[in-house]
């Protein structure tokens, strides 16, 4: 037992020196601790950390201490612990998905009540639409847009021409995708494809791509207030349609689960002439694809559309009514124009504001690399990212499903009308 | 699974192997498939040097004069704090290897020199623990670590660990092979229990603490649901957590970095095996563990 | 038994004092075991009765709700078929090559070194990292295994990973590569403490290889054999590791094993009640094979 005691004095006191130097630098200053995640490669750390640096020069007044929390899925868990253990930080960047679960465990408190000069409601109005879906709920604004983004679709312009396509013009429709994909099919002498014309990948996280096909099907798979589902809607087995018969009936894409990592890679080894992917991929492929390429907004069927992803900025209960405006308006601040460019251009995210594009440094960047506004423009058909209560768990459901009806486990009508069912039963509590 | 055996080295049994023939069939078509699977064996170690030292265009290339490069180690490097990771994983190791050997010793010493009431029910319950593994009970243990203000601290990853039935088992098996006379003998010299166990015990176990050590670190070094579990920061990820945080990025997989950064964390472990192979196998020949 | 012996000529005050001495260096051990497996195996079982405790909602007594919902639960069943079809392609696979692999080894063969070292390498490098590079192995069109495939015999693209009919095996074939070198180190040293004077023996009888190692060799390496399966038994349940990249338990929980779920469920779905009573499921399977091993045990090993 004095083992233990022993190491839990040694912990304990490894982890009050942070606690107790906070305290009391915040006699004199107001003391922020903000975790951030970071989902893609490249430098995003590092903006963040100067970023908040040249925050803090500005205003010697704030402390903050920006605390790299890992993935988004460590990032949730260390909020949720850490609130749990008393320790909640003032401010995080956390998935705008996780804004029910985040409410459902009490651990948030809204931003309205630090939006109160016209200035300030200026700024809340000057986000995206899109973006701002994931962040409000029952009237109240819970997130702030941050590092946010949405599907886009890649071609191989090199394939194109060799397939007889017009290099630069991409399917723009659901019959286009399939037609092009044909024509974008290879094969070799023994009848085995060397060459699939899409790739819409499927492993992972299957529901945010397929919510590209739902949002062109002109449906949406949850409502706002994050308790009901619409997974077997007509339209919505209609688009699960459409995404198996690109396998079993076209014969365009790679039958089965089609892995998400390996997708820039199966691009760049000419596997696939057409993919689809996050736009945090823009650089990535800019460095490495082999070819010349080109990127444009996913194709329409009833309408064009895209989820949004990526994450959010939320403030904490447990900290000081101080430390909480402090934290609005660091947020105000790192969202703003000039900050937004710089954070666009580092990572590849989408700036979450149409000022942030009107800067001289984005427009200078949006010259440089043109395929960069392809986001932007899509954003204004853009839908928010499959969110619930218990989000886990009901995506989790609705991956299952379509995981099922892509391997031809159950058909989607089925595969979708059982998801419905198991969602109901975990939301009817939220109702 | 006695170490009544300690006498027959390889050597002796090499040296007692009947003399071959010029060429046996049958020796080539063994010594044919041990080397086919000994190749597919190294395949992925293979692999992931192959794509370390080149560029990540011939990650599924396989040219024989692709450049080499030595950039996606730099990269790999530079894009998570791996040194970090690394002596985050080397406290670890050492802590459970300390505690294991400290608890262990003690209770297998007990268990093998000591009559007293509860003993067979006591011995049964650390058993027990050969089949209900912490690594199991993560729900619950996750609990007691957020009870004690553990969580994410590298002893939080380490106690579960400390007390292992396996060790316990080990050890006793070992001390059970001491002649009594030994500790006879230095009982009249006037040695205390402890000073037994010191003096008497704990050398003649070498071979023991040896096998069961490789064991031990090589199991820690790699584990990864409870790390992963227990840990959410830079400051107590071991290498396995953070080679799955770096490689889980939305922007798809890059092989040629991460395998760099697969291999620079497991060199260590892998170059000390490699060097220590024959001595690790007599280990587990002389500890009985057969 | 020479302790009993002693002791019980031994006064009552020799007695107690080695009763205390006994316990004390019992006490740290102890006091971490039941910590740590005890206490927590037996709180699980009691919050199994419980829902999961969130934000507002404190944990309320359910009864046996979560045990319905887990008799009720598809995805239960689907994971325990799975776990049992894992046990079975692990188990006898890596054993039998692990002992191939230690009667080769502990030959005189040309290379042993460099395959001694091949068959060894799993063993030291974590299976979280290898996972990436069997991934790429698996990967349709560019992948290894596709491209060796292909361009020998010009099979079409296999999407292993992403094909409920092989996903679960593919992550078998990962398990089998990384655990057999493991196991083959006990063998060897089984195969070394065999005296060779009864190889001789049987060799001068005239006995073939096979005679030989069916009647003298793997009769001798019994306990090993015991020891090895208790362990590949409890690596049956409890490596999860390579799912996490390989498959993440998918497609439709194709390749999901009762701990991944365990996993899922606790720290992905943030329901630790319906946890713990998955977690009860498996401490049930792992009591029951207790008691069946130390049946074994007891018979055929004189641990004692």
């Amino acid at each position: 037992m004095l083992k233990t005691a022993l190491m839990k004095a040694v912990a304990t006191a490894a982890l009050s020196t942070g606690l107790t130097l906070g305290t009391w630098a915040s006699a004199q200053a107001v003391d922020l601790q903000f975790y951030f995640p970071v989902a893609v490669g490249g430098t995003a750390a590092e903006t963040i950390q100067s970023l908040t640096d040249e925050y803090a020069a500005a205003n010697p007044d704030v402390k903050i201490d920006a605390v790299y929390s890992g993935s988004y899925q460590d990032t949730i868990t260390k909020v949720i612990t850490a609130s749990r253990g008393g320790t909640p930080p003032q401010l995080s960047v956390a998935l705008s998905a996780d804004m029910f679960t985040l409410i459902d465990e009490d651990l948030i408190v809204p931003f309205d009540d630090f939006i109160k000069t016209d200035e300030d409601k200026a700024w809340l109005a000057g986000f995206y639409p899109a973006f701002m879906e994931n962040s409000q709920t029952g009237g109240k604004t819970y997130g702030i847009p941050f590092q946010r983004s949405t599907p886009v679709m890649y071609w191989n312009k090199e394939a194109f021409k060799e397939a007889g396509l017009d290099p630069n013009t991409p399917p723009a429709t659901w019959e286009e995708l399939v037609e092009f994909g044909k024509k974008l099919t290879k094969k070799d002498a023994n009848g085995n494809v060397t060459q699939w014309g899409v790739r819409i990948p499927s492993s992972g996280f299957p529901y945010w791509l397929f919510q590209g096909l739902s949002t062109q099907n002109d449906v949406i798979l949850a409502n706002s207030d994050g308790n009901k589902t619409n997974f077997d809607d007509p339209k919505v087995v209609e688009a699960l349609q459409y995404l198996v018969d690109l396998s079993t009936k076209h014969g365009v894409m790679e039958p089965g689960i089609v892995e998400w990592g390996a997708t820039p890679k199966a691009f760049f080894e000419r596997q696939a002439a057409i993919m689809w992917t996050t736009t945090g991929n823009l650089t990535n492929v800019r460095k490495n694809a082999p070819f010349e390429f080109g990127v444009a907004m996913l194709p329409a069927n009833k309408r064009r559309g895209a989820p949004t992803g990526g994450g959010n900025f939320y403030l904490f209960k447990g900290a000081s009514e101080e430390q909480l405006a402090a934290a609005a308006e660091f947020v105000k601040w790192i969202s703003a124009p000039e900050q937004a460019a710089k954070w666009t251009i580092a990572t590849g995210y989408v700036a979450p504001r149409p000022d942030a594009w009107e800067t001289d440094t984005m427009k200078a960047y949006a010259a440089d690399f043109p395929p960069a506004i392809v986001a932007r423009d899509q954003l204004e058909h853009a839908v928010a990212e499959l969110a619930t209560y218990q989000n886990q768990r009901i995506t989790g459901i609705f991956n299952d499903a379509l995981a099922a009806a892509i391997t031809g486990q159950k058909d989607a009508a089925t595969a979708l009308k059982e998801a419905q069912t198991q969602a109901d039963a975990i939301l009817a509590e939220y109702r | 699974m006695t170490a009544s055996h300690t006498d027959t080295t390889p050597q002796a049994v090499a040296a007692s192997a009947p003399r071959r023939k010029a060429f046996d069939l049958d020796t080539a078509l063994n010594t044919f498939a041990a080397w086919v699977l000994a190749l597919l064996w190294i395949l992925p170690l293979a692999f992931a040097i192959w794509t370390a030292i080149h560029p990540s265009a011939y990650e599924a290339r396989f040219e024989l004069f692709a450049p080499l490069t030595f950039e996606n180690f730099e990269k790999a490097w530079a894009a998570a704090p791996f040194a970090r990771y690394f002596l985050n994983t080397f406290m670890l190791v050492s802590l459970i290897l300390a505690g294991q050997f400290l608890l262990c010793t003690l209770a297998a010493f007990a268990f093998a020199r000591f009559t007293f009431p509860g003993r067979s029910v006591l011995f049964t319950l650390v058993l027990l623990q050969l089949l209900v593994m912490p690594d199991i009970l993560i729900v619950e243990n996750y609990k007691t670590m957020r009870l004690l203000d553990l969580v994410d601290t590298i002893p939080a990853i380490a106690l579960p660990y400390i007390a292992s039935g396996f060790g316990i088992f080990l050890l006793r098996q070992t001390f059970l092979t001491v002649p009594r006379e030994l500790d006879e003998a230095a009982r009249i010299e006037g040695a205390s229990v402890l000073g037994i166990l010191w003096r008497v015990y704990i050398p003649l176990a070498k071979p023991t603490y040896l096998a069961y050590g490789l064991v031990s670190v090589s199991h820690h070094w790699n584990n990864f649901l409870w790390p992963l579990i227990v840990t959410n920061s830079e400051e107590t990820r071991p290498v396995t957590v953070g080679l799955s945080v770096f490689s889980a990025i939305d922007s798809g997989i890059e092989w040629s970095v991460i395998n760099a950064a697969t291999l620079m964390t497991t060199a260590p472990l892998l170059i000390a095996f490699l060097l220590f192979q024959r001595q690790f196998v007599q280990s587990f020949m002389r500890a009985g563990i057969k | 038994m020479t302790a009993t012996d002693t002791t019980a000529r031994a006064p009552l005050s020799i007695r107690g004092r080695e009763w205390i001495h006994a316990w004390l260096l019992l006490l740290p051990a102890l006091v971490f075991l039941f910590a740590f497996t005890h206490i927590p195996a037996i709180a699980t079982f009691w919050h199994s009765f419980f829902s999961t405790p969130r934000g507002r909602r404190p944990a309320r007594f359910l009864g046996l709700d979560n045990y319905e919902r887990m008799i009720a639960d598809p995805v239960f069943w689907k994971v325990m078929g799975n776990n049992l079809w894992f046990a079975l392609g692990t188990i006898p696979v890596s054993i039998a090559l692990a002992i191939v692999m230690a009667l080769w080894v502990n030959d005189r063969l040309a290379g042993r070194g460099f395959v001694r070292m091949a068959y060894f390498t799993p063993t030291v490098l974590p299976l979280i990292a290898v996972a990436n590079i069997w991934l790429f192995f698996y990967t349709p069109g560019f992948g290894l295994i596709d491209q060796v495939t292909g361009s020998l015999f010009g099979w079409p693209h296999t999407n292993w990973l992403g094909d409920p009919a092989t996903a679960l095996n593919a992550v078998i074939v990962v398990t089998v590569w990384k655990e057999a070198g493991f196991f083959m180190i006990f063998y060897l040293a089984a195969l070394q403490a065999i005296p060779p004077s009864l190889v001789e023996a049987a060799k001068i009888e005239g006995a073939g290889k096979w005679t030989i190692f069916r009647r003298i060799t793997f009769p001798l390496m019994m306990p090993t054999t015991l020891f090895v399966s208790i362990n590949a038994v409890i690596n049956s349940f409890r490596l999860v590791d390579h799912i996490f990249i390989l498959t993440d338990g998918g497609p439709d929980n194709a390749s999901s094993l009762l701990l991944f779920y365990i996993y899922e469920t606790a720290f992905e779905y943030w329901e630790t009640g319906y946890g713990a009573t998955l977690t009860v499921a498996l401490l049930v399977i792992l009591c029951a094979l207790a008691i069946g091993q130390f049946f074994l045990f007891d018979r055929k090993v004189h641990y004692k």
